[in-house]
């Protein structure tokens, strides 16, 4: 690197690292409910690491799809099986 | 375990050596991203290179990314649309067999406080895509989470009313096709397909870019039909349905 290591690029080591722990925590959790809540944490901490690698728009994105909507679509889907398996039970 | 151990280990040093040889912050070596910041601002009056780059440089494959958005929630709602023999079912918004939950009042003050302010920041992001980060794509999904602060104050009979399905069509109908529409009316006026050929506006002003904003417009107006549609789909599927 032509500057040394400045603060910013502690910042992405360390953001890298959380995103790293936290992907892994995301796979090794075994109730898909609580997975669906870990990934939208997962999410706003890739986001913070795009905003730290100079990607503002991409950072927008990945919160509003990544934190938001896609743990919305997957509690819904697990609702809606979790019906469908009661009802078949009946 | 020693399996997924050994190649978490692997691929962390992997990561961690690429991560390592990627130029410091700030050091962009490539000529696209130069060229297209010395052009973007005297050639398109936009401050945002990333929308003018999504909407008006490379304008054709956005139109693309919308039309598969409009696919997948025209598949949702094609799999997930009321079959013939099915009674006609009023929805109730509770889990099966569970009792009815009372809406404590913490939650309906707060759903009801951000409910203007999710709404105006949503059409801000979306209006201002082409000065600041954001743009019609994330503008719309924001504003399409919006009546979920209904249905999380009310019961979902209030989401319904709030946004009623034929309209929430005809927006996602009139946003997609609308971006279609401005690259033939560019056809019409005499330039290429989707070519900049509105006047560019002061640099800074919300009306700048020429096409930019209008097309901003078309897609948020897409992105949020599409999306509340889904979740209302998804939503009448997964809450109890009592025979009407």
């Amino acid at each position: 690197m032509t500057t040394g290591i400045n603060v910013v690029d502690i910042l992405q080591a360390s953001t890298l690292i959380f995103a790293g722990v936290a992907a892994t925590v995301v796979v090794l959790t075994r109730q898909p409910v609580s997975q669906a809540i870990l990934i939208s944490f997962y999410g706003l901490l890739l986001a913070i690491v795009f905003v730290l690698f100079q990607a503002p728009d991409v950072a927008f994105s990945q919160i509003v799809i990544g934190a938001v909507a896609l743990p919305l679509m997957i509690l819904l889907a697990l609702a809606k099986i979790k019906k469908q398996e009661d009802e078949s039970e009946k | 375990m020693t399996l997924f151990l050994g190649s978490a280990v692997a691929l962390a040093i992997l990561l961690a050596c690429s991560f390592a040889a990627l130029p410091p912050t700030g050091d962009y070596r490539g000529p696209y991203g130069d060229l297209v910041n010395a052009v973007t601002v005297p050639e398109r009056n936009v401050t945002d290179t990333v929308t003018a780059v999504n909407f008006d440089i490379r304008g054709f494959d956005t139109l693309g990314e919308e039309f598969i958005l409009f696919v997948s929630v025209m598949g949702v709602l094609l799999l997930l649309r009321p079959q013939g023999n099915e009674p006609r079912r009023r929805h109730e918004d509770r889990e099966q067999g569970r009792p009815a939950v009372p809406i404590s009042d913490a939650v309906r003050v707060t759903a009801l406080l951000l409910l203007p302010v999710v709404v105006l920041f949503g059409i801000y992001v979306v209006t201002h895509g082409q000065l600041t980060p954001g743009g019609g794509f994330q503008g719309g999904v924001i504003l399409a989470t919006a009546p979920l602060f209904l249905y999380l104050a009310g019961e979902f009979g209030n989401f319904r009313k709030a946004v009623p399905r034929t309209l929430v069509h005809i927006a996602e109908a009139v946003g997609g096709g609308g971006y279609a529409a401005i690259g033939l009316a560019c056809l019409g006026a005499g330039a290429a397909f989707l070519q900049n050929v509105l006047p560019l506006g002061s640099k800074g002003t919300i009306l700048s870019g020429g096409t930019i904003p209008l097309i901003n417009a078309s897609v948020g107006l897409e992105v949020t039909g599409g999306l509340v549609l889904g979740l209302m789909v998804y939503l009448e599927e997964t809450l109890e349905l009592k025979e009407e």
